[in-house]
């Protein structure tokens, strides 16, 4: 084998040493004005980033997160210095916005991606382990799906604008965010919105941020970190490589959160989070099945984004645009409780997910 | 020469699940599948593993691999 094209990220080491590093410097975020057990979430970031936009109006999560900013350009400059910047598109593009649709739906019912889910497990948050249920639930279907022969079908090699619209949009967004920075008391600066209070006002300084950020996209596109990714390839194959990277993840955060003296256990007032037990299960199930579908957890897309892949652009796009419906239109849960519409968006999300299951089977050559 | 099997442009997991299928139907004992990305290219050479296969060799195609596997001795 061709020793320029070993990757010691990529060995089960090079995957605990990831998640380890993203556990230990959310949590670091967390201390450094973040919101509490939410270091890094990639749906909560990008349902800021929807509310920075205006998008939505939720004064309270509003914020143009650095965080995935630096995800999708550290992904890039990894992908770029290793070769591995290949646009490609074309494998159900539609299908997978509208994936990235109902992920973020689910998410912003349970609140939280896997990455959260772990930290706020991490934090003590005993809700979690509904979600994290539920998130196993969701990608057990989806293996289901796999199994009967789902598959959305081939990118192919494409133009270099499909590889850098997105991260262009994220260079843009950080422009936006120099050029109208958060004015102290003001709601809004230049076109961006600021949230005063709640989880969009609490924010560890933009370049801190940005570099963990560029950091973690860095050693996550070498590593191919993905949480979906951890549970389907133990339910579909037994193998437990990427699965070490999320225990890591839980683990090192949990540590961190100790030492930090953030770790508070329980299942009531936690922050940013509800009780409904089975909300928090279906609504990381619906995001499982919805990620387990499109190959890749949020995080993971925000990665393969940066490395030109842009039907998962496409998957990222969706998921900003679930944010504004979800609570332009009451889909979201707040730590209230579920929306007023946040069972029929679960039910319509797991129909059009089981429906897209079903209905892409594709002959694989 | 042995079978050529294609897996790229398919996204996560369908490279490993095509390749353990190719590995289940094959009557020989070596397969060449082609890759377009490093990570369906570092995944089958962990995923062929647990059937008992390894990778003889990876040879630069195009912008990806071909990847020799085969049953391990």
């Amino acid at each position: 084998m061709r020793s320029s094209i070993k990757n010691p990220f990529a060995t089960t080491l090079g995957i605990i040493v990831t998640g380890g590093v993203i556990g230990i410097l959310a949590a670091c975020l967390q201390k450094l004005g973040n919101p509490p057990n939410m270091g890094i979430c990639v749906a909560c970031m990008e349902r800021d980033i929807a509310g920075a936009l205006g998008l939505h109006r939720a004064a309270v999560v509003q914020y143009l997160r650095p965080e995935i900013i630096g995800f999708v350009l550290g992904s890039f400059i990894a992908a770029l210095i290793f070769k591995e910047f290949r646009p490609r598109a074309g494998s159900a593009p539609i299908v997978r916005f509208i994936l990235g649709f109902f992920a973020m739906v689910g998410a912003l019912v349970f609140l939280g991606c896997p990455w959260r889910a772990l930290l706020r497990l991490a934090g003590g948050d005993g809700n979690a382990i509904f979600g994290i249920l539920g998130l196993l639930f969701g990608v057990w279907i989806g293996t289901l799906f796999f199994r009967k022969g789902y598959n959305p079908g081939r990118s192919n090699p494409a133009p270099v604008p499909v590889g850098l619209i997105l991260v262009l949009i994220m260079v843009a967004f950080l422009i936006l965010r120099i050029i109208y920075p958060p004015v102290q008391g003001q709601a809004q600066s230049g076109v961006l919105f600021y949230s005063l209070e709640g989880p969009g006002s609490q924010r560890a300084p933009l370049l801190v941020s940005l570099f963990v950020a560029i950091l973690i996209g860095f050693i996550a596109q070498r590593s191919r970190f993905c949480t979906m990714g951890a549970l389907r390839d133990l339910i579909l194959f037994r193998n437990a490589h990427l699965f070490s990277g999320i225990v890591s993840l839980a683990v090192f955060a949990f540590l961190t959160n100790l030492i930090l003296g953030q770790f508070r256990p329980g299942f009531s007032n936690q922050p940013i989070a509800h009780s409904m037990f089975l909300w928090n299960f279906l609504g990381m199930a619906l995001a499982g099945l919805a990620f387990a579908l499109a190959g890749g957890c949020p995080g993971r897309q925000l990665f393969l984004a940066g490395e030109g892949d842009g039907d998962a652009a496409l998957f990222v796009t969706g998921m900003i645009v679930g944010a504004a419906f979800s609570h332009n239109f009451g889909f979201a849960a707040s730590p209230k409780g579920i929306g007023p519409h946040s069972i029929a968006a679960i039910i319509v999300g797991f129909v059009v997910c089981l429906w897209i299951g079903f209905a892409m089977k594709q002959k694989q050559q | 020469m042995e079978e050529l099997v294609d897996v790229r442009g398919l996204s996560c997991p369908q490279p490993v699940l095509v390749t353990l299928e190719k590995i289940k139907a094959s009557r020989s004992n070596r397969l060449r599948i082609l890759v377009d990305t490093d990570t369906a290219r570092e995944n089958i050479a962990r995923m062929v593993k647990t059937v008992g296969w390894e990778v003889l060799e990876v040879e630069p195609q195009g912008i990806g691999y071909i990847i020799t596997i085969g049953k391990a001795a």
